[in-house]
């Protein structure tokens, strides 16, 4: 991480609070905030912005772990959590969440950044994903309507396919809007027609 | 996350596919930056925006910082260009009227043979031939000049050349101000589904590996905001080779039509990516390998003996000095800046910034910091070569 990060470390012991700030600043001029105490954390996070959350906990029960991940917006941003012991299926609720990262009993000077790393990272590419999976099903959800505009057409003026289509296209383009919005309106009031 | 914003001035091209995707699919966030994306209706207000301090950073074509070098694109500052954006992408196409001329007198319109293309237009035009081009420093004009120069038309009395915007392009054709136009994807695409012209060739036929766009930043901005540069042309860069993937290319299409930055039907988009084209209206279909390159081979890597190949086509134009004008054009080609930034994020480094430019027949392993990098095939279609080392000889 070669650039300033702003990162909210979510610590309850001071101690390890420090040696987590230590071990970030070792790494680059980060912008560092500690938040001790868990009220008002969605509040402070969504006031904050941070590039990065890090959330230490010993022992989370399952209440605890979904109010922490809800709060911390692994949506929005990469989140790690730190967990002394862990109980069953835990970790698996956590990335699911979105989580970038969940380590047990893995607090260690020289493990935060390489951690965090991995956790900025893998959070960037699923975001990237998230991304093609909306631009790829907003397609298909056009080329649906598309298609049932098109069999309205052929079957209301007895043309081809490709007529259908290509007399779409024309019209959208004439009126300056696209196939897409013009299939909706065709398909919406054949509705109405019918 | 927080992103640094840098305002990044576009033309509703296909070729700006790797600012858009950067921004859209994170990769300007993932490097802590955000591209405020500007569309811009014409180069030349563009270039101004750029000049004026308005944007930071531009889509622009190869031949316009070459032109600002030479003295001759208007504007004091001096333009720098980080990489190429894409290689070749662009379309020749003719009014219908003219092709129907051109098909009785034989042509075929295999959209690839240039000089049986040219020839085929050169008989069919009575008179001067007239060439929409986007702009006058652009790789239109200057892949124009040396087409229909190469085939001996003379360029004084027979060609006249006009500025037309891309998107206008197909107006221009329609209301007979123009015969011709030589115009990036999808605009030439877009004439067709209107049916007011057809394709003739695809530029990459005249020149296989021609610097279509480049990523154009103020010297000053670079070299007060060198962390800031560095961080777009990284992911300027990743943006360009996930797009260089095929199994990319729909989702790449939906994204560039968005009615914010295209604004036309993604399918038609979709084209110039994969390459397969509809010429006209009558819906014959020709399939281009490799129409336009975004990463593979080096496509981004700003060869210093691309500018200089720009410099002496306008310098040998306008009467100045080919030496002066190719001595200034390689300054703002920053394949030092280039080698700094990528090389440590995975890029292939050639060995050399200058090379023999239409030299390579097939595609052929060079030297480079890898040793993994092969230059594809980048031949003119006169299969002449350029040696940037003989420029005033």
């Amino acid at each position: 991480m070669a650039r300033t990060l702003s990162i909210i470390v979510v610590e309850q012991d001071r101690d390890r609070a420090m040696l987590i700030v230590d071990s970030l600043r070792s790494a680059g001029d980060h912008d560092i905030h500690i938040i001790a105490s868990e009220t008002g954390l969605a509040r402070q996070i969504a006031e904050r912005s941070p590039d990065v959350v890090l959330i230490d906990i010993a022992s989370p029960s399952r209440d605890m772990l979904e109010e922490l991940t809800l709060a911390s917006g692994p949506l929005d941003r990469p989140v790690a959590i730190f967990v002394d012991q862990s109980a069953e299926g835990l970790g698996k609720a956590a990335i699911e969440a979105g989580v970038s990262a969940y380590v047990v009993d893995g607090l260690r000077a020289d493990r935060v950044t390489p951690i965090l790393e991995a956790a900025v990272a893998r959070f960037h590419m699923f975001q990237r994903m998230r991304s093609e999976l909306a631009a790829t099903k907003r397609a298909l959800e056009e080329r649906k309507v598309i298609d049932r505009a098109k069999g309205i057409l052929m079957k209301a003026r007895g043309i081809s396919e490709d007529e259908a289509y290509a007399l779409l296209r024309k019209t959208a383009m004439d009126k300056g809007s696209r196939v897409a919005e013009l299939a909706e309106a065709l398909v919406t009031s054949a509705g109405l027609l019918s | 996350m927080n992103g640094v914003a840098i305002r990044v001035g576009f033309i509703p091209l296909v070729d700006a596919a790797p600012l858009i995707v950067a921004q859209v699919l994170g990769f300007a966030a993932e490097e802590g930056i955000a591209l405020d994306l500007m569309r811009a209706p014409s180069w030349s207000a563009l270039r101004d925006l750029l000049v004026h301090d308005r944007i930071e950073a531009a889509h622009m074509l190869a031949p316009m910082p070459v032109a600002v070098a030479m003295g001759q694109g208007g504007g004091a500052a001096r333009l720098d260009v980080l990489s190429v954006l894409s290689l070749n992408g662009t379309v020749i196409g003719v009014s219908g009227a003219l092709a129907q001329k051109m098909r009785a007198g034989g042509a075929r319109f295999d959209f690839a043979d240039a000089a049986a293309a040219g020839q085929a237009l050169i008989a069919a035009t009575r008179g001067q031939l007239r060439i929409g081009v986007p702009f006058p420093f652009s790789m239109h004009a200057e892949l124009v000049h040396y087409w229909l120069a190469a085939l001996n038309l003379p360029e004084v009395d027979r060609i006249a050349i006009r500025t037309v915007p891309p998107p206008m392009m197909g107006q221009a054709i329609a209301a007979g101000e123009i015969d011709a136009f030589c115009v990036g994807e999808p605009w030439g695409s877009i004439a067709v589904e209107r049916g007011i012209a057809e394709l003739l060739l695809p530029g990459r036929a005249i020149w296989a590996r021609a610097p279509e766009k480049v990523l154009a930043v103020r010297h000053g901005w670079l070299t007060g905001e060198p962390d800031l540069a560095a961080r777009m042309l990284r992911a300027s860069w990743r943006a360009g080779r996930w797009l260089d993937d095929p199994a990319n290319h729909i989702t790449a299409a939906e994204i560039i039509a968005r009615p914010e930055f295209l604004d036309v039907p993604s399918d038609v988009v979709e084209r110039a990516l994969s390459g397969s084209f509809i010429i006209s209206a009558r819906g014959e279909q020709r399939q281009v390998e490799d129409f336009m390159s975004f990463h593979r081979g080096a496509a981004s890597f700003p060869w210093r003996s691309q500018a200089a190949w720009i410099a002496a086509q306008m310098a040998r134009r306008s009467g100045s000095d080919p030496v002066a004008a190719a001595r200034a054009a390689r300054e703002v080609f920053r394949s030092d800046t280039y080698r700094q930034v990528l090389g440590p994020a995975g890029a292939e480094l050639p060995g050399a910034s200058e090379k023999l430019e239409g030299a390579i027949e097939a595609p052929t392993a060079v030297a480079s910091a890898s040793g993994r990098l092969i230059l594809p095939a980048d031949g003119f279609f006169d299969r002449r070569i350029f040696d940037p080392a003989s420029i005033g000889r």
